[in-house]
């Protein structure tokens, strides 16, 4: 058995309802991201790059594309005879129905899988923050410190479209680090530290205070595991000083793709050494026509691009056609984009067929989205 | 006891490749790059596994390690199977002593206890140097249709290339009566793909007789099947239309990357009903950049465009800085191609470096002596100068200083 040995649970649909159309048919975690991936894949990669290979991912309703998506693990070679990767489906006990209230209410659905794994420690995460975290680092300063918790944080400014009672912001001790509140404030300006949702913890301290919380009918990881122990036990935080981004709604979806967009932001998600893995599709190179026109796009791969994109996110395996115009765009897998289109600000699910000489122009802040498999 | 399998397939993988030259030098022909995502072995390996062929030895001997890290436990081309799958047949040491592959037949008589553990009625030869999409399960029910010893896939060439090929002669019912190979005068046009279906029993029997006869070159085409055909067994000529080229050459496979950018060659990589598998690295979507123009080409995952890509097969993470153009060249895996240089009429191999301002080759009609002209070829982890000059043709597996 490893020393200090580390396993991961993650949340895959913590967010469903703020991200309204978006998850309609599938959980935070499957939402496609990035031409290639869902989100689930930054938050499996970072574990996966940080030699946690016992992952158990939770979730209750809606999963069938996340199941499909993760499969059995293989491309983040979590396909593993001890250990690996686990799906914990809604596991009904002591009375309740298995569809749990919040995190911790969901981990008592969890306990028994916590509870038959060797490690010391669990790394807690939700699955819709896009980051490419070593969270050994994290790990390292959690030991180091003897912290009992230890909240993954990133340093934001809160301006005029993040608002501050969406977010779970928290106050530290500049001199100990130490967790001084963590609360969502509206009223929050300037510089803020942002909760990413990761929390790392000894997995015994995690146990009880699972049981504890099952006695007193409690539910809420932040409420009722983080917020008593902030002053009783060392609550740490670990600030994250890469590029990272919380998907909340569907304007930061879009906002976040325009992120990748941004060499510096690309360097900073896929660096060699820790790749973002994700299910493989066997798609063929990009097939470019004579007529194509392409300027500050990310094309993946299976396109076949006749037409003209900019500023744009092309997913696998769509077409955009002769003389269409896509800019400002998220065109998702297998979308079909007639000949001389005009699309600008259009996030466009799975499987959408825009006929030829069609029409759609959003604006910045409200892209049109268009469901999948729909038929403009 | 394993489970009799009605069919499997032998893929003769240990060609040198001499004739691609830098490309081979540290790989098996087999693993050399193709089309943007792909290694020349992915053809025949999808084709069997689109086929129904769940089997496939690999007989390897040039260079395996690329090879054998590339196919590792099949998994990419679902041949990880608990019964089966895809096996790496390397010569082995024997009480007898060990011998190095000899020919292509040979190859198969050294691996005859593997094939006999899956006790199958019918083995398919396969060669790793092939670009096609082909269904062997009608094949080999054209072979029992027939009822054949032997069925071999033939193509119909234009006459006047007819003697570069083996050819079969046969009559109109597809009976092969007459096998010649490259003939000078040919008398028919139907070309040997290297694409054998036997009858398991027939073919163990030739390939013991074979081995035993000191004067024979262990070969398919030059043994194997004359002995056959003389003892009169039953050879037929499976027609196939589609697709099909041999890679040998540096000309042919310039030739079948630009095939591709071809919307009139019947090759159809985006048909999902016969997909083409292989391996490789996850990478996010490639970037274009504002200053990048793209006409006709193929760009894979990784890659970052800054610069001019024209009637060209990139593959995953090239990068193309600006200013730099690259022209009727196919760049392969990880290649660089710094700011300003120009690339025509090229293959890059992987993981190369083209400095600023470099050329390498050029356009036919630029060239002085046209009977000089051809591809370029620079190898695996080559480092072209700044400012240097590769001439057309040129063969470079060495690094090339810069010019100031």
């Amino acid at each position: 058995m490893r020393e200090n040995k580390v396993m991961g649970i993650i949340f895959s649909d913590m967010h469903d309802s703020a991200l309204g159309a978006l998850t309609e048919n599938r959980t935070t975690a499957s939402v496609p991201f990035g031409g290639r991936y869902r989100l689930i894949d930054f938050t499996l990669s970072n574990m996966v790059n940080s030699d946690i290979s016992d992952i158990g991912i939770i979730t209750k309703s809606n999963y069938q594309s996340l199941m499909d998506h993760v499969g059995a693990g293989r491309p983040w070679d979590l396909a593993r005879k001890r250990g690996g990767l686990a799906i914990i489906p809604p596991f009904a006990s002591h009375g309740g129905l298995g569809i749990y209230r919040g995190r911790l209410e969901a981990l008592a659905g969890a306990l028994s899988y916590i509870r038959h794994n060797d490690a010391k420690y669990v790394m807690i995460s939700d699955s819709d923050v896009i980051a490419n975290v070593d969270l050994r680092d994290m790990v390292k300063q959690h030991i180091a410190s003897n912290a009992q918790m230890t909240l993954l944080y990133k340093t934001i400014t809160v301006g005029p479209d993040l608002k501050g009672e969406d977010l779970t912001l928290m106050t530290l001790d500049e001199e100990t680090g130490d967790v001084k509140d963590i609360a969502r404030y509206a009223s929050a300006k300037g510089q803020q530290n942002l909760y990413l949702n990761v929390l790392l913890i000894e997995k015994t301290l995690l146990e009880r205070m699972i049981n504890d919380a099952m006695s007193h009918d409690q539910y809420s990881m932040v409420r009722h595991c983080i917020q008593p122990a902030v002053g009783r036990m060392t609550v740490k935080g670990y600030a994250f000083e890469g590029y990272a981004t919380k998907i909340e709604n569907m304007n930061s979806y879009f906002a976040a793709h325009m992120d990748l967009l941004k060499p510096e932001v690309r360097t900073e998600l896929f660096p060699k050494d820790r790749p973002v893995f994700t299910k493989v599709r066997d798609q063929v190179s990009v097939r470019y026509g004579l007529s194509s026109k392409v300027g500050n796009s990310l094309i993946a791969d299976g396109c076949i691009i006749n037409g003209e994109v900019y500023n744009s996110i092309i997913f696998r395996g769509a077409k955009i056609g002769k003389d269409a115009v896509v800019r400002n765009c998220i065109i998702m897998q297998n979308t079909y984009v007639g000949d001389n289109a005009h699309l600008e600000y259009v996030i466009s699910d799975k499987d959408v067929l825009i006929k030829d000489s069609r029409t759609l122009v959003g604006y910045e802040t409200h892209p049109i989205y268009i469901s999948k498999g729909d038929t403009i | 006891m394993l489970r009799k399998k009605e069919w499997i397939a032998m893929l003769l993988a240990g060609g040198q490749g001499s004739r691609l030259y830098a490309l081979t030098q540290n790989l098996a022909k087999p693993a050399v790059p193709f089309g943007g995502k792909y290694r020349i072995i992915d053809f025949p390996l999808s084709n069997c596994i689109n086929s129904g062929i769940d089997t496939v030895g690999v007989l390897t001997q040039y260079q395996p390690m690329v090879l054998n890290e590339y196919l590792g436990n099949g998994q990419p081309w679902d041949l990880d199977r608990n019964d089966g799958g895809v096996f790496v047949l390397p010569p082995y040491q024997k009480s007898s002593g060990s011998d190095w592959y000899t020919g292509t037949a040979n190859a198969i008589y050294q691996n005859i206890n593997f094939i006999e553990r899956y006790d199958p009625s019918y083995v398919l030869i396969l060669s790793g140097d092939h670009i096609y999409k082909m269904d062997y399960e009608k094949m080999l029910a054209y072979h029992k249709e027939k009822g054949a010893d032997c069925t071999i896939a033939v193509l119909q060439v234009p006459l006047e290339e007819a003697s570069r090929f083996g050819i079969m002669n046969a009559y109109p019912d597809g009976t092969i009566y007459e096998f010649e190979e490259k003939p000078p005068e040919p008398k028919s046009n139907l070309a040997s793909m290297g694409i054998y279906i036997f009858t398991w029993e027939k073919m163990r029997k030739y390939l013991i007789a074979d081995a035993n006869d000191p004067n024979s070159q262990k070969d398919f085409g030059k043994n194997i099947l004359p002995a056959m055909l003389n003892d009169n067994q039953k050879m037929v000529a499976y027609p196939f239309e589609g697709y099909w080229k041999d890679v040998g050459t540096i000309d042919s496979l310039w030739e079948a990357n630009m095939d591709l950018l071809d919307p009139k060659v019947p090759l159809d990589l985006y048909d999902d009903s016969w997909k083409i598998y292989s391996r490789t690295p996850v990478m996010p979507p490639h970037y274009v950049s504002n200053e990048a123009e793209i006409q006709n080409s193929m760009i894979t995952e990784g890659c970052t465009i800054d610069g001019k890509v024209d009637f060209s097969v990139l593959f995953y993470g090239v990068v193309v800085e600006e200013g730099a153009i690259v022209r009727d060249s196919i760049v392969m895996p990880g290649s660089v191609i710094k700011k300003g240089a120009v690339v025509e009429y090229s293959i890059i191999a992987e993981n190369s470096v083209i400095g600023e301002g470099a050329k390498v080759g050029q356009r036919p009609e630029d060239a002085e002596d046209r009977d000089q002209w051809g591809i370029a070829v620079v190898g695996n982890n080559v480092k072209v100068g700044k400012g240097a000059v590769v001439p057309p043709k040129a063969m470079l597996d060495h690094d090339v200083q810069g010019v100031e």
